[in-house]
């Protein structure tokens, strides 16, 4: 603002000044080619809806030419139409609150305990020698497989089916967050002691925010982890969630019903991992990586 | 382990006797004596693996895993600007000026501060956002508003362009003639501690070699006479041999 005005006030007294500016060509003509960008250049606007959508024409196109059975995968718009159809009955939503609720129940308790757990084992030796024997042994056995003994447990209601989302949920936050506490800049450490700060100050404006990149890797796979654990679950012994519906569906041999849950599922899916990024990104602003 | 007692209100600010420091069997620092008196610039020069940066760890409380022994006062309010501006890049540059800082006042301390290196309205500003000189001056800033009676500075101008570098010199010198520190800084280029310092060491083999007041008066110019003597001097005790100025 201020550099532009001083110029314009001075270009009268040197007329010269600002056409010989015009006549000179650039010493270094920008270049097209040569120097190789590196950065992932400018995004695509709805970038991620372009694959999507191709799969969905591929899909369509194959119905109407009659190369895809309805048997085996109905059309796009009977599966909408069948989504309408449960909807109206109120079926559909039931289902999906059922769900929902289980997953936000597991994934509260695993994220918690998750946290707990590695706050616990990454800033202390002893919490570390307690906490990460058991969270490595856990992390070894898949959660599905331990379905049967939390079954002879807690039975097979809904305390069975949080639990076992909770224990896929609590792994990769605990992975992640640990992780990252623990490779947090031993200069920062340094700065801190010179700095006088106490070890609550440390651990609040140094510790926690350096390790905040590392829970929210840890968060999108926990997500992604609980609605797996919630379709096994639900699919084991359920009488109601999206699960319950596709399995039935199967019975019956109802490919649309099953379709419609699928879709249920990959929206559920996508949801949950734009909420996270989008707190990811709030939280996470002052970082400039590759991808900005 | 490394003995240290607190700050002692008597002449010297610094006081360091007989200070040992080794890892494992190498002797860094053997058998140490200096003084720093109150608001003195005090520059430490010395080739690398000379011990430069242990003596101000030391001087920091930033080598408790260092074997030692010896006698050592410093006051307890210091700060460190190390070569790194070591801003926490998750803290916007106002919150990294007062980090740690427990003081009602602290936010506005820190605004006169920002405004004193010359960087109000950044306030706001992620680290990442500044320039290497920018973060730099953050992180003066941040040693400065806690009224430092000891300044330590370890090379805090080495990873900076020269041009920068001399402006960092020029408010540096300000900044300390304002709030009278007592400095010590750290460096390897022998011109930046003939220009700003009172007195230049020359460290080599974990003692002080060369003790040398600069008694040239300020602002100092690298052409002038007295100042390529002191160099050339300097510049021997560092072990580099300098053909004579030939008058021109």
């Amino acid at each position: 603002m201020n550099a532009f005005s001083n110029t314009a006030a001075v270009a009268p007294a040197f007329p010269a000044a600002s056409d010989e500016r015009l006549l000179i060509p650039p010493a270094v003509e920008p270049r097209k080619t040569g120097t190789r960008r590196l950065a992932l250049g400018r995004t695509i606007p709805f970038g991620a809806l372009i694959g999507p959508a191709l799969l969905l024409v591929i899909w369509s196109i194959g119905s109407i030419a009659g190369l895809i059975d309805p048997r085996t995968l109905p059309a796009p718009w009977s599966v909408v139409g069948t989504a309408i159809d449960l909807i109206a009955e109120g079926k559909l939503q039931h289902h999906l609150m059922t769900s929902a609720w289980r997953a936000a129940q597991g994934l509260v308790f695993g994220i918690l305990i998750g946290t707990i757990l590695a706050l616990i084992s990454g800033l202390s030796r002893l919490g570390e020698a307690i906490i990460d024997g058991p969270v490595q042994i856990k992390r070894a056995i898949p959660t599905l497989a331990l379905i049967p003994l939390l079954m002879l447990w807690f039975g097979i209601g809904e305390g069975m089916k949080v639990t076992t989302i909770a224990l896929a949920v609590l792994i990769p936050i605990y992975i992640q967050t640990h992780s990252s506490l623990r490779s947090i800049d031993s200069r920062y450490v340094e700065l801190a002691q010179t700095l006088r700060m106490g070890y609550g100050e440390f651990i609040r404006q140094v510790i926690l925010p350096g390790a905040l990149p590392g829970f929210f890797l840890g968060l999108r796979f926990a997500v992604t982890y609980a609605w797996l654990s919630l379709v096994v679950v639900e699919q084991v012994n359920a009488t109601s969630g999206i699960g319950y519906m596709i399995d039935l569906a199967r019975n019956y041999g109802q490919t649309d019903i099953i379709i419609v849950g699928l879709v249920v599922y990959a929206l559920l899916g996508l949801a949950s991992d734009g909420i996270v990024r989008f707190f990811q990104e709030r939280s996470l602003s002052w970082r400039r990586t590759l991808a900005d | 382990m490394a003995s240290h007692l607190g700050g002692l209100s008597g002449a010297p600010v610094v006081r360091v006797e007989s200070l040992v420091r080794s890892f494992g069997p190498r002797t860094i620092l053997d058998g140490l004596s200096l003084d720093i008196e109150k608001g003195e610039f005090v520059a430490l020069l010395g080739r690398s693996g000379s011990g430069k940066s242990t003596l101000l760890r030391a001087l920091a409380d930033l080598d408790d895993k260092v074997s030692g022994s010896g006698r050592l006062e410093t006051p307890d309010k210091k700060s460190v600007v190390f070569q790194d501006a070591r801003l926490l890049p998750w803290k916007r540059v106002l919150e990294n000026v007062v980090l740690g800082l427990d003081l009602p006042e602290a936010a506005e301390r820190g605004r006169v501060a920002l405004d004193e290196v010359g960087l109000s309205g950044r306030e706001n500003a992620w680290p990442v956002e500044l320039s290497g000189g920018e973060q730099q001056r953050v992180a003066l800033a941040r040693s400065l508003v806690r009224d430092p009676e000891l300044l330590l500075a370890d090379e805090p101008f080495g990873a900076l362009d020269a041009l920068t570098r001399l402006r960092m010199h020029d408010l540096l010198r300000q900044l300390c003639a304002r709030h009278q520190p007592a400095v010590l800084l750290v460096t390897h280029d022998v011109d930046e501690a003939v220009t700003l310092a009172d007195r230049v060491l020359v460290l080599d083999n974990g003692a002080i070699a060369a003790d040398i007041a600069i008694d040239i008066p300020t602002p100092r110019d690298h052409g002038d006479r007295r100042f390529g003597e002191i160099r050339s001097q300097l510049l021997r005790h560092l072990g580099v041999e300098t053909k004579p100025v030939l008058p021109v």
